[in-house]
């Protein structure tokens, strides 16, 4: 009988779908960095971003007011009527109903984190009974988190058997598999979470990077890691699978630098809200910060766009 | 929203469109080009007295850039005697003050860079990225290495003592002109030679811009002089007898030619020929990383490399994977104008290469490989060549056997490490080779037995200045760069 060690579940479900090498990998998504996008495509790809962000605010301190901020955000990012609304606003299920009402019947979707966001550490009942609330109060979409405990203690079946629990849960739903990168650390780990996510998820369901609540989020690294793992599983299946890098990604230039790795590995069919987020909050106002240069060619202060953090 | 165009897609096929061109994104910064470039001699730029000049051309474009002027013997022999003149004050320098000249270099070469890059991609058609992140940098870390030893040459052999050659003649090639300079003149210099050296009949103007920077860092007068010409001038450069030495990189062919030409003299020789590198990929290697490596092995400067990984052998019960993964990798490779930002794959040298190339090619196709180039539009002007793919290749096609010297990948196929060592060792050249497996103990067997003077393992064509460079075989003999490139431009008591 196989070993049933972590190490020997990892070693088997690598050598079906290969592993990654860090040095090489961080090699390729370097060159995406050294892209230069000007003009019109650059102007395309700001806004692209926008439609793709799922807007998010995931506080203890969050009110239903802090809501209806972002949701008034979330349809009109900027003044200017040619900026698209944003793809999703995230919220806690106990502001589903609220970010609802605001939102519903607009092309902006709810998004609800849940199964005990961001640890997972509690009963799979629980977890599930957190799911259904959130679908029941009018979440159109689900960021659920894999369990992590599980999945390095080589338990591989209980993570896959838990996101097809939540799948059942989530009836017509969307769902984002949140694999918490930083706490799987390596890339072969990232790639074998991936693929479990995968073999148990619907097409048009998304993989995602983290929940922002660890020290290191979305990196151009661990992002190739999951869009390559999504490129193998789509040419060997023809099922398509999302992606949302989460955490971290605060910077236009950084957006691109994620939707050139998208352009030059998944293609054009991946260049849409429907395959391809941005879990972010400040990233929406540096966005349109840019495009607001492209057009004026000067860099508007902070405080001409809206819900801005930052002052002087 | 953006609107996405209609992306009906076939079962598991991916869609490589225009959903997202991007713009033109030209480096603009001045190359500071003169119309006329003179031979440098005695510190000063002079008329060749041959009265001759040559046009260079941008081979992006097939526009003039300059004229460059036409070094007969006489202009030779005034160069070695400039740098004999030279060596008795130079070679006495301590060290340290060779040192302070070599780091001097070295800054003004990275405060240039810019200009630098872009007279380098216009004049040998590479992309700009390439001569931006790694022709110049690495240019100016080999004069910062060197300048490192000039004060420590009492390290290089340790116990005994070494000391310079004389005036040493050096010719260098076309596919990194600004670096293969580097390579001659940092260890030349910091132990105390001096250099008459030849560029490329292509490539000489990112030479004569270094000698601005020599007179701006007050180089003595002498210490370093450029000819320029063809192979006339070069073979009057290699075969003048004020040379303590000859260092030469370039062709096999031209290697022999000059090795017959010094048979019976005392005069010391490198020489850095020609290649074609087995880059072998192990059934266990990370398989989007090992593509990512081919291509960067091969599609690097347009294949003007002589440590291209222009062979790829690849396990057989992989090889239909790595393939296809290729096939899609080099589908998002950008050939183009050269100054362009964006673009992978710059223009090929000259249009004597592009003919070779195609010739080659052409020979692949005739002798029954099965060839692939992903669409791509070439630009009207200029000379460019597709990245192109050869599968079903065996050992005896010349496309697996000649040095194409150009973008071209032969795809040949293994079972057994022992077959992989065979294939990758059948051939007269010796200069690198790639290995790409997870296996470590593996990695260290291939490096003792693969007859090349550098195997790289899960990477390719990567470089430092203190890491030794050479063939064994056809490939050359001689090291550049660490202690013993030094030692190659010592005598040694």
């Amino acid at each position: 009988m196989p070993s049933r060690t972590p190490k020997a579940a990892l070693a088997r479900l690598l050598d079906e779908i290969g592993s990654v090498d860090q040095v090489g990998i961080e090699e390729r998504v370097a060159k995406f960095t050294t892209r230069s996008i000007k003009k019109t495509a650059k102007v395309w790809g700001l806004r692209m971003a926008v439609s793709m962000t799922d807007l998010t605010t995931l506080e203890g301190k969050d009110t239903p007011g802090k809501i209806e901020s972002l949701c008034q955000k979330a349809l009109h990012p900027h003044d200017d009527p040619t900026v698209p609304s944003v793809a999703a606003v995230c919220v806690y299920p106990s502001m589903v109903r609220h970010a609802k009402a605001l939102v519903g019947g607009s092309t902006v979707k709810v998004a609800s984190v849940a199964t005990a966001f961001p640890s997972g550490q509690t009963h799979f009942k629980t977890r599930i009974a957190e799911v259904k609330g959130a679908v029941a109060d009018g979440a159109d979409e689900i960021d659920m988190v894999i369990n992590r405990g599980a999945f390095l203690s080589g338990d591989f079946a209980k993570v896959e058997d838990e996101i097809a629990g939540v799948v059942e849960a989530c009836g017509k739903a969307a769902l984002k598999v949140i694999l918490e990168v930083s706490e799987l650390e390596t890339y072969d780990n990232i790639r074998a979470a991936s693929f479990i996510a995968m073999g148990a998820i619907r097409p048009g369901d998304f993989i995602k990077t983290s929940t922002g609540k660890t020290t290191l989020n979305a990196t151009l690294g661990n992002n190739q890691v999951m869009i390559e793992a999504i490129r193998d599983f789509f040419v060997d299946t023809g099922i398509a699978i999302g992606m949302k890098p989460a955490g971290g990604i605060k910077t236009a230039k950084q957006s691109l630098q994620f939707l050139i790795a998208v352009k030059e590995t998944l293609g054009d069919a991946w260049l849409t809200p429907k395959r391809y987020r941005f879990g972010a909050s400040s990233l929406l106002n540096d966005l349109l910060r840019q495009l607001e240069k492209e057009k004026s060619g000067a860099y508007q202060a902070p405080y001409h766009f809206s819900d801005a953090a930052e002052s002087y | 929203m953006p609107t996405t165009k209609d992306t009906r897609e076939a079962r598991g096929r991916l869609i490589f469109g225009d959903l997202w061109e991007f713009d033109p994104a030209p480096e603009t910064a001045d190359p500071k080009l003169k119309p006329r470039y003179d031979l440098f001699i005695g510190g000063k730029f002079v008329r060749p007295k041959t009265g001759k000049y040559f046009d260079s051309i941008n081979p992006g474009n097939e526009r003039k850039l300059a004229e460059i002027a036409l070094a007969g013997p006489s202009d030779v022999d005034a160069a070695y005697r400039a740098a004999a003149a030279a060596f008795k004050g130079w070679s006495v320098l301590p060290g340290r003050e060779r040192g302070k000249y070599l780091f001097r270099i070295a800054r003004l070469l990275q405060d240039r860079a810019r200009e630098f890059a872009v007279a380098e991609t216009l004049d040998g058609g590479k992309p700009i990225k390439e001569s931006r992140d790694f022709d110049v940098p690495m240019a100016a870390a080999h004069f910062f290495y060197h300048a490192g030893w000039a004060d420590k040459l009492e390290y290089v052999a340790p116990g005994r003592t070494v000391a310079p050659l004389g005036v040493v003649g050096q010719v260098i090639p076309w596919n990194f002109p600004l670096l293969m300079l580097a390579w001659k003149l940092a260890p030349a210099l910091a132990m105390g030679n001096c250099v008459v050296l030849k560029p490329a009949e292509t490539t000489s103007i990112t030479a004569l811009k270094l000698a601005e920077i020599l007179q701006d860092a007050g180089l003595p007068d002498g210490v370093v002089n450029f000819v320029t010409g063809a192979g006339e001038t070069g073979a009057a450069v290699m075969g003048h007898p004020g040379a303590a030495k000859v260092a030469f990189t370039g062709s096999t062919e031209v290697g022999k030619a000059i090795m017959r030409q010094l048979a019976g003299t005392d005069r010391k020789m490198t020489m850095e020929l020609g290649g074609k590198a087995a880059n072998i990929v192990f059934d266990d290697a990370p398989i989007d990383q090992a593509v990512e490596g081919i291509v960067n092995g091969i599609f690097f400067n347009q294949g003007h490399v002589c440590c291209a990984g222009s062979r790829l052998l690849v396990q057989e019960s992989v090889a239909a994977r790595i393939v296809s993964k290729l096939k899609m990798r080099i589908r998002m490779l950008k050939v183009g104008d050269p100054l362009d930002k964006n673009t992978d794959l710059g223009a090929i040298n000259s249009k004597a290469q592009l003919a070779t190339i195609k010739r080659l090619v052409a020979s692949g196709v005739r002798e029954g490989a099965t060839m692939y180039q992903p669409p791509c539009e070439l630009p009207e002007r200029g000379f460019y060549f597709p990245p192109t793919l050869f599968t079903n290749v065996t050992q005896s096609h010349r496309v697996a056997r000649e040095e194409i010297f150009g973008p071209v990948l032969s795809i040949l196929t293994f079972r057994t490490v022992d077959e992989a060592i065979e294939k990758a060792n059948n051939t007269p050249y010796g200069l690198s080779a790639g290995v790409w497996t997870d296996k470590g103990s593996r990695i260290l067997r291939m490096s003792t037995e693969l007859k090349a003077g550098v195997v790289w393992a899960n990477t390719f064509n990567r470089f430092d200045p203190s890491s030794p460079f050479g063939g064994y075989k056809e490939s050359g003999f001689g090291r550049e760069g660490g202690r013993q490139g030094l030692l190659d431009y010592a005598s040694i008591k």
